[in-house]
């Protein structure tokens, strides 16, 4: 008997021993992946009126083909496939169905838009198909408790508009604020962001002046705003209607404290042709280094990425922001995979996005860091402030982070 | 009173683009009786050609006749090979043969120049006049370009024999044909000088927008309006609308603002200012059907 026993628990203890080992060793699936390959799905507008946006895709897909050329992840090629949306909803709808349930893509990476993802925002939640690091500032993507399978990647809006307030409060005199914003869901999220920054100094806003998109200059709005009298301004516009706006403040002689939004901070899209002089002195958060900031020309990630762009994406806009945004955001994904190992099931991936902890990305700003848990679905939150002198952004200042719920 | 005179100066400044966008669709509308939808984004295609004519070291005002004779070509081109085949088509196949080459033209601009926004160096001088703390430089050349372009479509419908020829083929082109009016070649005509005045109107743009494959798209829209307020038939109403419409919209924001001071009471703000513009616009042509300065159409049946 005493002997039997013992064999028992041997057996037992080989048992465990045996069915360790393959744990860590078994590969595990869903839809999407296998030992060779890995299936992402993302739409993009390539064509329509934001197709400007569509070089984010174009270079997501060089990236990967990169990637694929030096081996791929974990040994597994990943096949990206992209579909234009032409930035109509319904659009993206058909076809993030049709990566879904034709395609069966492991998850969806980087669809771009606002209005894009939130058409699809339900429907992701409801398959349980990751909607990972979608291409939009918007607050919405960072709610864990009700939509566990979206999550965002640039900090967001309202974050963005937090650390400005905070900042015209502690450094602007007697501040009397004034506001330029496009009339939709972006301008009104930065917006709301900076007035809960402002909290109860809100009423230090003298004037609000908003624009639509179909509008051709915003000379009209910067006249009313600078006879407001405000010293400081909060400039929440997309790149040509920034570059018209400080090239009208100058024009007129309106010198307040200049605040504009992440969104047009780039240098060759909005301060080259609002012309250098004129934007003296304008204050941006940031937190992507610009390839058209000269102050990057020698950083090695910028080299890196410009050796990628010659080879990988030839045809693309190296004075733009998005190739260099996109190979940021890509990288970020390759790692969520490296580490998922060979348990791509989607649970696994949504788990190893949500355990990133200062993960250091290329191109991101020096000091800025992916962080993300279980209840923190923003992987960025830190920006760090600039100033606009001669002919780029000067970082100053230590690295800010805002709290968005 | 200050901020008043500015924005006004603004507005006619604003109604300056789309005067001369306006113009161009009188253009081709007189001479073919056809509404181009597509002349926003050709405008817009031309304007690049000026912006690469002066990368390459040309002068702007070099540029500019190069580019207008480029244009043309490409006008006559796109009459003579597209739309030849369509003259006895329905009406609805050729608008959508226009938009069509709308999206053509948006997709080979972005495609060629791509979609950064690019500045256009202002053809005039940027010096310190009158005044010019109300009104910038380029506005005022603009505007003073407008009228210009406006004089010599005047001139050239009125007082030449082939504006007059041009004008019978696109009216009656039976009847035109009969008088010897070779109607083929007066409708291509139409198309070029369409896209020559575009071209003007594109490059003035540019500097003042930014020159950007969406540049054309919103201010087409305008175009339209203030083409219709005036009379689509009639060159000068067109530039009179165009005017008309920019600077009614920044009053509207503008006395909205103040009402919203005195009172509290928001009414209207630059969130309206299309809507109310528009409004004005559906109740000119609801009294004037063909617009404030527009000839009436008799058709002999």
């Amino acid at each position: 008997m005493r002997v039997h026993k013992l064999m028992l628990a041997g057996a037992g203890a080989l048992a465990i021993a045996l069915t360790a080992n393959p744990v860590s060793a078994q590969k595990k699936y869903d839809d999407g992946a296998s030992d060779t390959e890995i299936r992402i799905g993302n739409t993009n507008p390539y064509s329509g009126p934001a197709s400007a946006y569509g070089q984010i895709g174009k270079a997501i897909e060089a990236y990967f083909k990169m990637v694929n050329d030096k081996g791929g992840i974990n040994g597994r090629k990943v096949n990206f496939i992209t579909y234009d949306d032409g930035y109509a909803p319904p659009k993206t709808v058909e076809m993030v169905r049709k990566l879904v349930e034709q395609d069966q893509v492991l998850f969806i990476f980087q669809t771009l838009g606002t209005p894009s993802n939130t058409a699809i925002h339900k429907y992701m939640n409801g398959k349980k198909v990751p909607q990972l690091f979608v291409a939009t500032g918007a607050s919405v993507w960072g709610k864990p408790q009700e939509f566990p399978w979206t999550m965002g990647w640039q900090p967001d809006y309202q974050t963005e508009g937090v650390i400005y307030a905070k900042h015209i409060l502690a450094n602007v005199k007697d501040a009397k604020i004034a506001v330029l914003m496009q009339n939709d869901d972006y301008g009104r999220d930065y917006f709301n962001g900076f007035k809960k920054g402002l909290g109860k100094d809100a009423d230090k806003i003298v004037q609000v002046a908003t624009y639509e998109v179909a509008d051709p200059t915003v000379d009209s709005q910067i006249i009313a705003l600078k006879n407001s009298g405000a010293n400081a301004f909060f400039n929440i516009t997309t790149p040509k209607f920034a570059a018209q706006a400080i090239k009208k403040a100058h024009e007129i002689g309106w010198k307040p404290a200049h605040y504009l939004n992440n969104v047009s901070s780039s240098v060759g899209a909005v301060m080259k042709p609002a012309g250098f002089e004129a934007g003296q002195g304008i204050l941006t958060a940031s937190y992507i280094k610009d390839p058209t900031d000269s102050q990057w020309d020698k950083d090695a990630d910028m080299v890196a990425w410009n050796a990628f762009m010659d080879k990988y994406y030839p045809g693309g806009d190296k004075k733009s922001t998005f190739p260099a945004y996109a190979y940021a955001v890509s990288s970020t994904m390759a790692e969520v995979l490296k580490r998922a190992g060979d348990n791509l099931t989607r649970e696994n991936v949504m788990k190893q996005a949500a355990s990133l902890k200062g993960v250091e990305i290329p191109l991101l700003l020096p000091g800025i860091k992916i962080n993300t848990s279980a209840t923190d679905f923003y992987p960025i939150q830190s920006v760090r402030l600039a100033r606009f002198k001669g002919e780029t952004f000067e970082l100053f200042g230590d690295i800010l982070s805002g709290e968005s719920e | 009173m200050e901020q008043l005179i500015q924005q006004t100066a603004a507005g006619l400044a604003n109604g300056a683009i789309y005067a001369l966008l306006a113009l161009a669709l009188v253009m081709i509308f007189v001479s073919t009786d056809h509404i181009n939808f597509a002349q926003g984004e050709m405008a817009m295609f031309s304007a690049y050609l000026t912006w690469q004519f002066i990368q390459w070291g040309a002068n702007f005002w070099i540029a500019l006749p190069l580019v207008m004779v480029l244009s043309f070509a490409i006008g006559v081109g796109i009459e003579r090979s597209i739309l030849r085949p369509l003259h006895n088509a329905p009406v609805l196949s050729v608008v959508v043969v226009f938009i069509g080459l709308l999206t053509i033209f948006h997709a080979l601009a972005g495609g060629i120049w791509t979609h950064t926004i690019k500045a256009v160096p202002s053809p005039f001088p940027q010096v310190s006049f009158p005044g010019s703390g109300y009104i910038g430089a380029h506005q005022l050349g603009m505007i003073v370009v407008t009228i210009v372009m406006l004089f010599a479509l005047f001139a050239f419908f009125r007082l030449t024999p082939l504006g007059l020829a041009m004008r019978a083929a696109a009216q009656n082109p039976a009847s035109a044909r009969l008088a010897g009016i070779s109607v083929d070649w007066m409708l291509a005509l139409g198309w070029g000088l369409a896209a020559a005045v575009g071209a003007v109107a594109g490059s003035m743009v540019a500097p003042a927008v930014y020159l950007e494959p969406n540049m054309m798209a919103s201010i087409l829209l305008y175009g339209f309006a203030g083409a219709l307020v005036g009379g689509i038939s009639s060159p000068g109403g067109a530039v009179a609308g165009g005017f008309i419409v920019g600077v009614l919209e920044n009053l509207i924001a503008y006395f909205g603002n103040v009402i919203e001071r005195a009172t509290g009471l928001y009414i209207v703000g630059n969130g309206e200012k299309l809507t109310v513009a528009l409004i004005i616009v559906i109740t000119v042509l609801t009294l004037k059907p063909n617009g404030l300065f527009g000839h009436v159409t008799v058709k002999r049946v």
